[in-house]
């Protein structure tokens, strides 16, 4: 967290704690819904991934998906849970766009619990449970103003992402700023992908997140809490948290108190506004589904599931970090891991380059190669090696980079000789700079005087001299020791 | 052209062995239909073309040699809560009147697969709501035996079909009674199985808990046919027994030498005189044919009624939610999404249906579950306990399964709760999943059928189908 975040939100919050606890809804990346063999594909057709189940035809009946059950089970084992024999129950409410009018989930029995996710802060935020349950339709309300029901003419209703398996994570409320929020999820989205379970993309839905926020003043009772939905993007959870914590304590504040409410983050106003109060709020008249049996996951088949688990982005980026001595929640090792490129890295580290020079480069370069760059390991350890040896100038680097890049060959030393980079000799560099100070002695002289900025007309002079072939950071050394 | 044979078996085998054709017997059977169905209404759909099709492609399967299958050319009534691939599935609702499934019940998959020919789909009561289906959006069935009387229910269509020669099977399905009573009323064998026993994939969700589908049909032969053909695993159906169905027909001749048969001495009163002389009449019969009848305790029997008026309507009430005019079915158009809900469930559904929808969502809800669902639960598990017990002293218990014989039509509409006594017998097998059966055995008052209800342990049907073997074995040597 920055200092300016830390005291923009403290100064707003007026010495009240901030409580925040999520939950993240992710479609499991599986073949088949969680109770049907329709296909789970974001994307078609509407209404072409359907079947008997998917539509609650009278007389269908779930059968559970066992592919749900163990991506659900690698959630929990990644997450430090303890996975249980577990039941489903019917929660019953009415809407359009959920067919059986009740959605099978998991209620007091879930799956798996008790678990933890570590920030990038070293901060234990705990999971109270992470439980399976299918997803709804999707509907569209054609006619009102910004696709809202209110006003709409009509509706239309696509069954495709009924049925899709979900899994609920439920996080305690240990998150107490909104940067950690953001970091939760962030690190959450991280785990997920790595481990296969979604492709947890926020702005396509398939991971959702709401949150539960309250303040308090330390040491007093935790204050009442309003959940938070329609945050459609990490950036919209830190603003409606910022924006619904001033609220509150502004309210406490004033004397009045906090109603525990569902609230509805709006992008556009930068505010939540109230979508239903506890009052409103359904009977949902949970009970146990009759049509499923309880799933009893046997010790071996956990064990099975928890040995094959992948290496996790904290440890990989633990790993990365001490292989090129950048700092764990550095940017560049944070993205490199994020792409999956952190095996890249190393591996060109394996192959006699520099850790560190490597890292920069795939962070810099290789945006659009994924987890298995086509640049071969090989080429990317002898371009540091150039660089390291003082081969090519850093300007360089860069386009032999690019050329590699582009698939425009794969021999770091035939590019730079094809381009006819030759590094420019310290010599050669001295008499430039010698000329430049000559040809612009008042950069020269306000640059002696202590104006650093004036530095720039001198590099740009040798720079230009050189036909852009000397190392910018050399010739800046070379002046600053002149003027010593 | 041979003559046609009366019975499932009887029919399968001619048919099989080219003595008769398929097409022969579907006449025969549309003839019946033709001359009685106005009184009785047993159908709310007769399929004649589709059955006409059907079994013209039995015959020319058998004519190039091939077998169809056990049920080979045997028409069946199919109770009108089962889907069936593009042809009308109503429950005797107005809500899914005119609603074709896209697909096949497993059930009527395995009849069609085994040769069977579906004649028609029956008359209900809506959901599977009642017990003499006078509860029928489409009318009241009448009971064959006399037409001023139910059939029972709420499987009163297949059971009357079945009594009336439409069909030599039919099936329902039981979820407190509705094969049992109908079966019993109408003076048909009519079994319910272990819960799981039989896919419910493509049955209507009544109360899934409790549901099983099952058949009607005059002999107890025909019944452990039609069952070794629809029973057994089903990975549609997740509350499907994974263990194969035990083979039924092989046991029929045993006899009951040495099985214990058990009387329940603190059974709930309130069975008429004749009904309970017919249950006598069973005892003497079995323990003559070398049972040992043994007394045993059943104390949670007695709530079982009182249980199961929360468990199923709280599962009904979850069931028929889907029922919203969104999808399919009716749809009363109203200015707003939750008018449109509330205008089309209060036309589709009849009076009993809302009943049980409100007595169901009102189990459930927050402040009452613990009181009323909770508590059943609980119940429901002392019978299942009681009844393991008594099943460690009795291999089957004999009860009676309906406390009268068929009653007037009307007499019971008014009093719901008199209407739900009829089933007192037959719930609590529901609810510990055991299975049961109801064998005719005789008449009571005015000449009207009695059945007897065998009831067996945990997949014990071949136990039940050798009892309800010798009990029909002794009423044909009782009848001259």
């Amino acid at each position: 967290m920055t200092a300016a975040t830390t005291t923009a939100t403290e100064d707003a919050l007026r010495g009240y704690e901030l409580i925040v606890g999520l939950e993240v809804h992710v479609e499991l990346a599986t073949v088949t819904k969680l109770f049907s063999a329709s296909p789970n594909r974001f994307g078609d057709e509407p209404n072409t991934n359907i079947d008997p189940v998917t539509l609650g035809l009278p007389g269908a009946l779930p059968v559970l998906n066992r592919q749900a059950v163990e991506l659900a089970m690698r959630i929990g084992l990644a997450l430090n849970c303890t996975v249980k024999s577990c039941t489903f129950h019917r929660k019953n409410y009415f809407y359009p766009d959920m067919p059986k009018a009740y959605q099978i989930s998991q209620y007091d029995e879930p799956l798996n619990v008790d678990g933890w996710l570590v920030l990038a802060d070293g901060t234990r935020v705990g999971i109270e449970r992470a439980h399976l349950e299918e997803d709804t339709g999707k509907s569209t309300h054609v006619g009102g103003s910004g696709g809202r029901i209110h006003g709409s003419g009509h509706s239309l209703i696509d069954f495709n992402r009924a049925g899709v398996p979900l899994v609920e994570i439920v996080s305690r409320p240990d998150i107490r700023t909104s940067e950690q929020a953001r970091e939760y999820v962030n690190e959450l989205r991280a785990i997920l992908v790595a481990i296969g379970a979604s492709d947890a993309k926020m702005e396509e839905g398939s991971m959702r997140v709401d949150a539960n926020v309250s303040v308090h003043q330390p040491g007093t009772p935790l204050g009442t809490r309003c959940e938070i939905k329609n945050l459609n993007s990490v950036r919209s959870l830190g603003r409606a948290i910022e924006y619904e914590a001033r609220r509150q304590v502004v309210l406490l504040e004033a004397g009045e108190t906090v109603r525990q409410e569902t609230r509805h983050w709006d992008e556009t106003d930068g505010r939540t506004h109230t979508l239903r109060s506890k009052e409103d709020a359904d009977d949902y008249r949970y009970f146990l589904e009759p049509d499923l049996v309880p799933l009893d996951p046997d010790p071996a088949w956990i064990e099975r599931v928890r040995s094959a688990l992948p290496m996790l982005p904290a440890e990989r980026r633990q790993l990365l970090a001490a292989a090129t001595g950048a700092a764990a929640n550095s940017e560049a090792v944070m993205v490199v891991v994020d792409r999956g490129q952190d095996p890249y890295v190393l591996a060109v580290g394996d192959a006699g380059g520099d850790p560190a020079r490597a890292l920069v480069h795939v962070k810099e370069a290789f945006a659009e190669q994924g987890a298995e760059p086509v640049v071969p390991a090989a080429a990317i350890a002898k371009l540091t090696q150039m660089e390291v040896a003082g081969a090519l100038t850093s300007t360089q680097v860069k386009q032999v980079l690019a050329d590699l890049v582009a698939g425009e060959g794969d021999d770091p030393e035939a590019i730079a000789a094809a381009k006819g980079f030759e590094a420019v000799d310290t010599t050669a560099l001295e008499a430039m700079v010698d000329e430049a100070i000559a040809a612009q002695p008042d950069a020269w002289e306000k640059y002696r005087a202590g104006e650093d900025k004036a530095v720039g007309a001198l590099v740009g002079a040798v720079m230009k001299a050189s036909k852009n072939q000397a190392d910018g950071k050399a010739v800046t050394a070379i002046l600053r020791s002149r003027r010593q | 052209m041979g003559i046609i044979p009366t019975t499932a078996a009887g029919i399968a085998d001619a048919v099989r062995d080219g003595s008769v054709t398929a097409s022969d017997v579907v006449e025969r059977h549309l003839a019946a239909i033709e001359v009685r169905e106005h009184e009785i209404h047993a159908f709310n759909l007769v399929g004649a073309d589709a059955a006409r099709t059907a079994a013209a492609a039995i015959d020319a399967a058998v004519a190039a040699g091939d077998d169809p299958g056990p049920l080979a050319g045997v028409p069946v009534a199919l109770k009108d809560n089962m889907c069936t691939r593009g042809v009308e599935t109503t429950c005797s609702s107005k809500i899914l009147a005119g609603w074709r499934p896209p697909y096949d019940a497993t059930v009527v998959e395995r009849l069609t697969a085994a040769g069977a020919v579906v004649i028609g789909k029956t008359n209900l009561d809506e959901f599977a709501m009642g017990s003499s289906t006078e509860n029928s959006a489409f009318g009241p069935t009448r009971n064959p035996h006399d037409i001023s009387r139910v059939p029972g229910g709420s499987s009163g269509g297949s059971a009357a079909a079945v009594a009336a020669g439409f069909a030599p099977l039919g099936f329902g399905s039981d979820t407190g009674g509705s094969i049992r009573q109908p079966a019993a009323l109408c003076g048909v064998v009519g079994v319910k199985t272990t819960y799981g026993a039989v896919s419910r994939y493509g049955l209507v969700a009544f109360a899934s808990s409790l549901d099983q589908i099952g058949p009607f049909s005059t002999t107890v032969d025909d019944a452990a046919l039609a069952l070794e053909v629809i029973a057994g695993h089903d990975p549609m159906d997740s509350t499907s027994i994974p263990e194969p169905f035990p083979r039924l027909r092989e046991v029929l001749d045993r006899g009951v030498e040495g099985l214990r048969v058990g009387r329940i001495t603190d059974l709930p009163t309130g069975a008429d005189p004749d009904v309970i002389e017919r249950l006598e009449a069973a005892f003497d019969a079995l323990g003559a044919a070398g049972a040992k009848i043994v007394d045993v305790e059943v104390p949670a029997f007695t709530y079982g009624l009182t249980a199961y008026y929360l468990i199923a309507p709280a599962e009904a009430s979850s069931n028929l939610a889907r029922y919203d005019g969104v999808r399919y079915g009716l749809r009363v158009d109203a200015p707003d999404t939750n008018a449109m809900y509330m205008a089309t469930r209060h036309e589709g559904f009849g009076a009993e249906v809302k009943r049980r929808i409100m007595l169901g969502t009102y189990a459930l809800s927050a402040g009452y579950y613990d009181a009323y669902y909770g508590k059943a639960l609980r119940v429901r598990r002392l019978i299942s306990d009681d009844f393991a017990r008594a099943y460690e002293h009795a291999d089957v218990l004999l009860t009676p399964t309906s406390p009268t014989v068929a009653f007037p039509i009307g007499a019971k509409t008014d009093n719901p709760l008199a209407m739900y006594l009829c089933d007192t017998y037959t719930i609590p097998s529901n609810l510990s999943g055991h299975p049961g059966m109801s064998v005719p055995f005789g008449t009571g008052a005015d000449d009207l059928p009695v059945g007897v209800q065998v009831l067996a342990s945990t997949c014990g049907e071949a136990t039940m189908f050798q009892v309800a073997a010798e009990l029909e074995r002794a009423m044909e040597s009782a009848t001259p």
